[in-house]
């Protein structure tokens, strides 16, 4: 396995990385439940946030994740930066560059803004933070990294002993704004790529246009999807990408597609819940079962600073398995 | 060396080829039950001794000095691993590969550590190690047991307790496993 040079997809880990990062993501796990939760890893190193699109958890996760690490955090505020003068993406970038940046974490409205960035860097590595429709790869891994730890934690085994090997033929269920969720589709990628059963449940006008190439299936009764689910991923109506027109209004949505109190009765007992975050409570899911033991909401927040550690940690200061020794 | 490190360390990486057997399953274990001895009597007992083993090679070893030690004095003794990959100085240089979590049971505030790794070589784990532990509080003393001691030493560090002392060469390998103690060489696969 090479090093990726970047993560702006899932696909850049391939399953080897999505398992490294799992594992190492243990280790800064433990790190975390210290009374001095830091390590001095990537001490000098240069993490710079650069969020185009607003954001609380990703942005405050990416910059504790650094800081834990010793890396020093310099983040860009957009809206009080050159951006508003006119100056272009590209001239951020070079900006960035100049002052000797090792990361560059990146959220941008635009699909592949990541990419672009990523061509244009000489130094710095790149990290999608969430651009556009496209792919948020960070929140698809720490779902994984959550799932399993529930999954081990039920089994009173260690998340490593499971490995990878917990992901395959899990059921999967992802429901709601599929068309606009960057999480969907790199959750797709991900549990996909080990071996789970991903199915999606929405509306038809918000899955997206073409599912061709996609490992999934598409729910035809979603109060029967639920039933089959091991776990079940909710996602925001993306108001901001404009899915409000999408459906007829809010209340039919919830009525069709939300996770109400009745529904909840419908999952397994061992059923989790995750969403990625912000929750609009009375939407895609009822205020009630938000609080509930199963739904994992704030337990994906903290596992977000381990995983995005273990990212930081793999992309700038540690070793592949099997990468080539310089010596 | 650690096992995951070898076995993804290209192009030495690989396969260790023993050359010589230089302590026997027997005589690792009665090394063991020595430095038990000399751990207990140099702190008078095992009050607030916490044995940390090294991953991953020095985890069995603490795992089997604190069974030993259990034996001689009675009661438990407290028993940590300890990674120290996020705390090396050659991150970027060579592989650097976490090796399994660190589990440190209590505070080490007013505790003595003894520190437990297979292979002393160029101190820079133990120095590492030093490092990870001020972490967890503010030790009492710290010191080191290991089951080989190599020489080839790049920093100020010495052990306390010691298996065997082994003159090498920079170039050879050195193995602690349940077969006892081999020397040899990484080989290329």
């Amino acid at each position: 396995m090479s090093r990726p040079q970047h993560l702006l997809s899932v696909t850049d880990l391939g399953v080897d990385g999505i398992e490294e990062v799992l594992r190492v993501a243990e280790s800064f796990a433990e790190v975390e439940r210290r009374s001095v939760p830091k390590v001095p890893t990537l001490r000098g190193k240069v993490v710079a946030t650069l969020f185009f699109e607003e954001s609380t958890r990703t942005r405050l996760s990416f910059e504790t994740a650094a800081k834990r690490l010793s890396a020093d955090v310099l983040s860009l505020a957009v809206a009080t930066s050159s951006v508003k003068k006119g100056e272009s993406l590209r001239d951020t970038v070079e900006t960035v560059e100049a002052l000797g940046i090792d990361a560059l974490i990146i959220r941008h409205s635009s699909s592949g803004a990541p990419h672009q960035v990523a061509r244009w860097a000489r130094r710095a590595r790149v990290i999608n933070a969430g651009d556009g429709w496209h792919e948020h790869p960070t929140q698809a891994l720490l779902d994984l990294f959550t799932v399993r730890q529930v999954l081990a934690e039920r089994k009173g085994a260690s998340p490593e002993e499971l490995g990878v090997d917990c992901f395959e033929g899990l059921r999967v269920l992802i429901v709601g704004d599929i068309r606009h969720s960057r999480v969907a589709r790199s959750e797709v990628l991900a549990y996909g790529a080990l071996g789970a059963k991903v199915t999606l449940a929405a509306p038809g006008s918000l899955l997206p246009p073409s599912l061709e190439g996609w490992p999934v299936t598409v729910a035809a009764d979603f109060d029967a999807a639920l039933a089959d689910a091991d776990v079940v991923s909710l996602l925001r109506l993306q108001a901001e990408r404009g899915s409000g027109t999408f459906v007829p209004s809010l209340r039919e949505y919830t009525a069709g597609w939300g996770l109400t109190a009745r529904r909840v009765d419908l999952l397994g007992d061992d059923a989790i819940v995750t969403h990625p975050g912000p929750m609009v409570r009375g939407v895609e899911i009822a205020s009630d079962v938000a609080d509930m033991p199963r739904t994992v909401v704030t337990q994906q927040v903290s596992n977000g600073v381990a995983v995005r550690m273990a990212i930081l940690f793999l992309l700038l200061g540690g070793e592949w398995p099997g990468e080539a020794r310089v010596d | 060396m650690a096992e995951r490190e070898r076995s993804h360390t290209r192009p030495l990486g690989g396969v260790f080829v023993a050359h010589s057997q230089v302590l026997s399953a027997a005589d690792v274990h009665r090394a063991l039950t020595r430095m038990s001895h000399e751990v207990i009597e140099r702190n008078g007992g095992l009050e607030d001794v916490i044995l940390v083993g090294l991953q991953t090679g020095g985890v069995p070893l603490a795992t089997k000095m604190a069974e030993s030690m259990a034996q001689i004095e009675g009661g438990e003794l407290a028993l940590g691993t300890l990674d120290v990959a996020f705390y090396r100085d050659d991150i970027g240089l060579r592989p650097v590969l976490p090796e399994a979590v660190t589990n440190i049971p209590v505070d080490l505030a007013g505790k003595v550590v003894i520190l437990v790794d297979d292979v002393l070589f160029t101190g820079r784990t133990i120095r590492a190690a030093l490092n990870a532990l001020n972490d967890f509080g503010r030790a009492r003393s710290v010191q080191l047991a290991v089951m080989v001691d190599r020489g080839h030493r790049e920093l100020p560090i010495r052990p306390d307790y010691v298996g065997k002392n082994l003159p090498t060469s920079r170039e050879e390998m050195v193995d602690v496993g349940d077969d006892g103690v081999w020397i040899g060489t990484l080989e290329s696969k």
